[in-house]
């Protein structure tokens, strides 16, 4: 059978290209919401290794919630960003300025 | 094939990697989408091989289903400059890099430790025939989740409202009753009679020279 540090380390690999993901496209505002949700993935993936090696079903009902936040923050996020093309016409950080003094 | 389970799960990790790697590095956010489609599904194979049936089965649905859809609407509704937002990618690569495998690097010398491994926390192996994955969790989430359950669901109704609120534009030409006016009308202020002279015609206008 599998090991769970397999599934650990699986877990934590996910998560640091989430977190490199970010400081890779710190001017793209999608693609750092996608390195967020991978981030996500990796935690429920530790969750669900955790609830199956511990025999324990809790563990899959915070993944579940997990999942419930994870939609409405994308879905928000993708609200914000068409509302912003809307009034900017461009997505980019550095656009992004108006409430500097 | 002694050991099916363990080369199903390194040939999904691998893809797994692989697929999240390159929704990092992709130079068209769309590609990025798609790579997260595989990279969720292959995920959701993985959670098949830790017996989670209902959420593998929930991320295809929510997420390739739901999730990804809207971003790849996003993506391709809004006409953006994909160049001018890979700027700097490569100068920023250093930084990533060295962080990532810092990170990597510290987990997996906690989590790969052999406290977690084979000899110390035991598999306990196939559930018994019978069993159901999705039996057992609605049975938590009605009993002892019943109110993080609900809450759940106030979440999902503010973001709805929330998306709902922040795209919504309101149309100059789109036209509505109000009630309350139209009850309120009176005649006074429909109805205007005007007393005038009555009109005659205009005297014949005399020839222009030249014309």
């Amino acid at each position: 059978m599998i090991p769970l540090n397999h599934y650990l380390v699986l877990g934590a690999l996910l998560f640091s290209i989430g977190v490199a993901g970010i400081f890779l496209n710190r001017k793209n505002l999608i693609v750092i919401l996608m390195a967020i949700e991978l981030m996500l993935l990796a935690v429920n993936m530790n969750f669900i290794a955790f609830s199956h090696f511990l025999a324990d079903p809790g563990g899959q009902v915070f993944v579940f919630f997990i999942l419930t936040v994870a939609a409405a923050e994308s879905a928000i996020g993708l609200a914000i960003l068409v509302t912003l093309f809307r009034n900017l016409k461009s997505i980019h950080v550095d656009d992004l300025g108006g409430l500097k003094g | 094939m002694t050991n099916l389970p363990l080369i199903s799960f390194y040939v999904f990790g691998a893809i797994l990697l692989f697929a999240a790697l390159r929704v990092v590095t992709a130079r068209n956010p769309v590609h990025a989408a798609l790579w997260l489609v595989l990279s969720f599904f292959t995920a959701a194979e993985i959670w098949m091989l830790l017996y989670a049936e209902f959420l593998a089965v929930t991320l295809v649905l929510v997420y390739v289903g739901a999730v990804m859809v809207l971003f790849l609407f996003v993506v391709m509704m809004l006409d953006i400059n994909f160049d001018r937002l890979r700027e700097g990618f490569w100068r920023h690569v250093p930084l990533a890099a060295l962080v990532g495998a810092l990170m990597a690097f510290e987990m997996v010398l906690v989590v790969g430790s052999r406290e977690f491994g084979e000899q110390s926390v035991n598999s306990p192996g196939a559930p018994p025939a019978g069993h159901s994955n999705t039996k057992e969790l609605g049975r938590l989430l009605y009993t002892d989740y019943v109110f993080p359950f609900e809450l759940a669901a106030v979440v999902l109704l503010v973001a709805i409202i929330a998306a709902i609120a922040l795209t919504l534009r309101s149309r100059k030409e789109s036209r509505y009753q109000d009630p309350s006016e139209q009850l309120a009308a009176t005649r006074a202020g429909r109805l205007k009679i005007v007393k005038m002279e009555p009109e005659r015609d205009p005297p014949a206008a005399p020839p222009e020279a030249g014309a």
